[in-house]
């Protein structure tokens, strides 16, 4: 038996990272989960979570986070670059949002994202050619991978080549988003994260300064141009939002694919399904961010206001965790919500959040994932799983297999 | 197809204006335009915004596709608020 | 007794529906959805299939979709019968018979009424017809205003700013077409949402380049000597030189084919009760009589069961829903129309957003945002409660005040928000005009508390 006390523990215990839905169904037994002092209040019950990602007294600001104590992060931004628009509330969160997406959608780019189909579907078909003659690979590093890297370097304009200096300064800054790697390691932790995100930023500060004077009609040149309405963006929001785009546009992506692809061998109709019809994948790509979402929780947000969940008091200042993927499986919302069916006609996930932080790159994300799946079950000849479940990365925050060992039978 | 979208429910994401652009047009920074009648040719582009919509505001017949006769995601008496 | 009545209309009764746009389409799909198997016939004064009217004046005028091809998508089979390009003219409620303006009779043995509402034509009559002269309700009006402007006029006049006429100038501007806005109030919108956030979209109006004279009324239409509109009279004395002129004064009810009829029906609409079954006009609720949509009003529990009516696209969907379903089950099984009103318009590139009834509201308070932006969220106070939202490219927040309006929230809002500024402190009038006066485009009207009260004294729009 559990006990109270130690749920969240358990959440982010690294021992259950292969299947947190138990605990996440015990998380909603209660709904405001509040274990120790100085601790965040944890809300798991999908219209809860809806409804606070749409709650103008909640905020994403990185200063209100450090004032409730406990954020290695902010002091990971703490760095000289100011805070990405992920962590800060509007009005400073909609300028550079805006900014950032005229660079990238709609109303003023409103095709870079469709215009990249053919793109992403001759990646795909490359990385699968190159499986070669092998009858076994780790799915992750062959291609859930090295696929989206390829597509956020191309889209933002940063050399591919460059992805082994850049991930030395990715991976501690993805690993200090996880609360218990962050408890552990502690001080010397969060110094390497800070460590990191600077020299992410100085290496992105490089390419920036070459589209200052030579633009190329990569993202990273938009950004540096930009000039509408909100004005331009100071070279240091350009560089603070660059490091979020790159590390966003493929970090989730991986997850996405890689936990898509171990679901589909884990139902084997509906990856014949898929094969047959690739049109599937569409639902298929929803379903999944409902049901094996790549953002498990938000654990960014403070109340600036005392607010009233479900009859708890959350005083002012307390940090709040959303635990979206227990949102996602709630079944007062979604009728047998541990069942993976991408028939359900009503499949309104939290996988992208909602509201005015929801992902920003949610439709290349969705491409990405759609197209990638499809060709999988199209080229693969009898996939199946060699280790399940396979081994996973520790962070509790963004979930995925580290390596998806498949063995097949040829490639069609 | 004939396609509506409920825009009490719309916020904006404009996922559908991403994924099928030449059917879905943000309008300023927020609000979404559309033509009520996509060509045929635009079938595959409008199912995924169809699926794609966060609040499930679009209702489209005449898709056969992948996602069932009616594509329309959770009408609004049965998806919750 | 009343179960077998029931089994009986639910397997071969015969139900008709008047009225085949939004609400009528969507009250046939529920019915057989909800397994209605008897025969159904859907009877419409246009000659078209339902189809959407909000596009007609956005998307269509702009060029980006075909005022021919705004049909609704059908969510189910419907397997009705059409009667289309036919206006109902009479009911017989003890004969349980609808009459056609082709002289044919329908008979029924349950009624739904969802006639809507229509444009307010020009009042006088001569003027009217002027070559130029347009209404914007149907999709053949938004076919023949596409046509006029795209033949490039040299000015257009809109009459009244509510929110028809402010979309209809937003497309002539966009086109890049002269256009004069006249409107009796001090500002745009001020109907709907009152004279703080009129002044705002009058901000916008006059950044867009539209000439928009506020406080006159228009006095004249003059034609030229082959009956084109060349001029406009506005009560400053002024004149306006233009070839098309929309008249955009609001709508009508349609419910004149209701007269003697018997129902509590006038130009405020047919009175019906929260279950949507119309009152006759002593008060007494009917059985095998609903309404939905644009012509019905009933009382909300959330407004202090003031009758409502709402010329709302998802009050049209939710309030079909509502009737149809209570028009094939039992008493205890029936549900109580409480939609939250909520509309939107879009305009000069801005998405405007409102839940609740603004104009219930005496106060404003800006909670996040800044009017001078245009983009924020302002909440409406009515005696201390939260009654109405509205946001201006901030949806996304929306759904939190609706929720604030459901719960009876207090009013002012005292808790912080995101995002607030000194203007958002304190509350400030919400500047409505005088309720006894008409405007065009309320969007909302509170009609009082008596379904069937007769002695309305109403006093149309004059311009």
């Amino acid at each position: 038996m559990t006990t109270q006390a130690s749920l969240v523990r358990q959440i982010t215990d690294f021992a259950h990272r292969a299947d947190p839905y138990p605990l996440y169904e015990e998380l909603r037994r209660t709904p405001v989960l509040h274990e120790e002092e100085g601790g965040p209040y944890v809300i798991s019950s999908y219209y809860d979570i809806e409804a606070l990602l749409h709650d103008p007294r909640i905020s994403s600001d990185a200063a209100n986070l450090a004032a409730a104590g406990a954020d290695e992060l902010s002091q990971a931004e703490n760095t000289g670059l100011p805070p990405s628009f992920i962590r800060l509330d509007p009005p400073a969160h909609d300028r550079l949002r805006r900014i950032a997406n005229s660079a990238f959608g709609p109303p003023h780019t409103p095709r870079r994202v469709d215009d990249m189909r053919g793109e992403l579907a001759a990646i795909v078909t490359g990385l699968i050619d190159g499986f070669g003659d092998a009858r076994r690979i780790d799915l992750v590093d062959r291609f859930a991978y090295p696929f989206p890297v390829t597509v956020i370097c191309r889209l933002l304009g940063v050399p591919r080549e460059d992805e082994p200096r850049f991930r030395a300064w990715v991976d501690p800054l993805v690993a200090s988003l996880d609360p218990e790697t962050r408890e552990e390691a502690g001080a010397d932790f969060a110094k390497s994260a800070q460590e990191a995100r600077t020299q992410l930023g100085m290496y992105l500060a490089g390419l920036v300064e070459q589209r200052t004077r030579e633009p190329r009609g990569d993202l990273l040149s938009d950004l540096v141009h930009s000039r509408g309405p909100d004005g331009a963006m100071t070279m240091m929001e350009v560089l603070s939002t660059a490091v979020l785009l790159l590390i966003a546009g493929h970090e989730t992506t991986v997850n996405l694919i890689a936990n898509g692809m171990l679901t589909l061998l884990r139902h084997p109709e509906i990856l014949r399904r898929l094969r047959e019809d690739p049109r599937l994948a569409v639902n298929v790509v929803e379903e999944l961010l409902r049901y094996e979402p790549p953002v498990q929780m938000v654990p960014q947000r403070t109340c600036i206001a005392d607010i009233e969940v479900r009859g708890v008091t959350i005083p002012k200042g307390s940090r709040i965790w959303l635990v979206l993927a227990a949102g996602n499986r709630d079944p007062e919302r979604f009728p047998d919500p541990g069942r993976f069916d991408p028939d359900r006609g009503d499949i309104q996930h939290l996988g992208f959040g909602s509201g005015i932080h929801s992902c920003f790159g949610a439709p290349l994300a969705r491409l990405e994932a759609q197209i990638a799946l499809a060709e999988l079950a199209r080229r693969l000849d009898n996939p199946r799983l060699v280790q399940d479940p396979p081994p996973y990365r520790r962070n509790a925050v963004l979930r995925g297999p580290r390596h998806l060992e498949i063995a097949f039978d040829g490639l069609r | 197809m004939r396609l509506v979208v409920d825009l009490n429910k719309c916020q904006g994401y404009a996922q559908c204006a991403f994924l099928a652009p030449d059917v879905f047009a943000l309008h300023g920074e927020e609000a979404l335009l559309y033509d009520p009648r996509a060509a045929e040719e635009q079938r595959e582009r409008l199912a995924r915004a169809v699926a794609a919509c966060p609040v499930q505001a679009i209702t489209a017949d005449g898709l056969d596709g992948a996602g069932g006769a009616t594509a329309e995601a959770g009408q609004g008496e049965s998806g919750g608020r | 007794m009343v179960a077998d009545y029931l089994e009986r209309l639910r397997r071969e009764g015969r139900i008709v529906i008047v009225g085949a746009s939004l609400a009528g389409l969507r009250a046939a799909e529920t019915l057989r959805a909800e397994g209605f198997a008897g025969s159904l016939t859907l009877i419409g004064d246009e000659p078209y299939e339902p189809y959407d009217r909000p596009p007609l004046s956005k998307a269509v005028l702009l060029g980006r979709a075909s005022a021919r091809h705004t049909e609704l998508p059908h969510r189910r089979e419907i397997d009705a019968k059409w009667r289309l390009g036919v206006a109902a003219t009479g009911l017989d409620l003890t004969a349980k018979r609808v009459r056609l303006a082709d002289g044919d009779e329908v008979e029924y043995d349950r009624l739904l009424i969802a006639t809507g509402v229509r444009a307010r034509p020009w009042p006088k009559e001569e003027e009217a017809r002027l070559d130029g002269v347009c209404v914007l309700r149907t999709r053949d009006d938004a076919a023949r205003l596409y046509q006029r402007l795209r033949s490039g006029p040299r000015r257009v006049v809109v009459i009244g700013a509510g929110f028809a006429g402010s979309e209809v100038a937003s497309a002539c501007r966009e086109k890049g077409i002269p256009v004069t806005v006249a409107e009796r109030a001090g500002a745009p919108l001020v109907g709907a949402l009152g004279g703080a956030i009129g002044a705002v979209a009058a901000d916008l109006q006059l950044e867009n380049g539209v000439d928009l004279r506020t406080r006159v009324t228009v006095t004249a239409l003059e034609g030229d000597a082959i009956g084109r509109v060349r001029a406009v009279h506005l009560s400053d004395e002024s004149v306006v030189e233009a070839d098309v002129v929309v008249v955009s004064l609001g709508s009508q009810r349609n419910t004149e084919w209701l007269t003697g009829s018997g129902l509590g029906a006038g130009p405020r609409g047919v009175a019906c009760d929260a279950g949507c079954r119309a009152f006759d006009f002593r008060g007494i609720v009917t059985d095998d009589v609903f309404v939905a949509g644009d012509v019905a009003r009933s009382p909300h529990a959330l407004f202090g069961y003031q009758f409502l009516s709402l010329e709302h696209w998802g009050n049209a969907v939710a309030q079909a829903e509502t009737a149809a379903h209570n028009m094939i089950c039992h008493g205890a099984d029936r549900r109580p129309h409480l939609w939250m009103p909520a509309f939107w318009s879009s305009q000069f590139g801005v998405n405007i957003k409102s839940v609740g009834v603004p104009p219930m509201g005496e106060q404003l308070m800006i909670t996040q945002g800044s009017l001078a932006e245009r983009r924020f969220v302002g909440v409406y106070g009515h005696q201390g409660r939260t009654v109405a939202a509205v946001t201006f490219d901030n949806a996304r927040w929306l759904e939190f005040y609706q929720r604030q309006i459901e719960q009876g929230a207090p009013f002012p809002v005292e808790f912080p928000t995101v995002d607030r500024r000194p203007e958002g402190r304190q509350p400030v009038p919400a500047d409505f005009p005088d309720p006894s006066l008409p405007t065009h485009g309320p969007t909302v009207t509170l009609s009082g508390y008596s379904p069937a009260d007769r002695q309305l004294v109403f006093t149309p729009a004059r311009h």
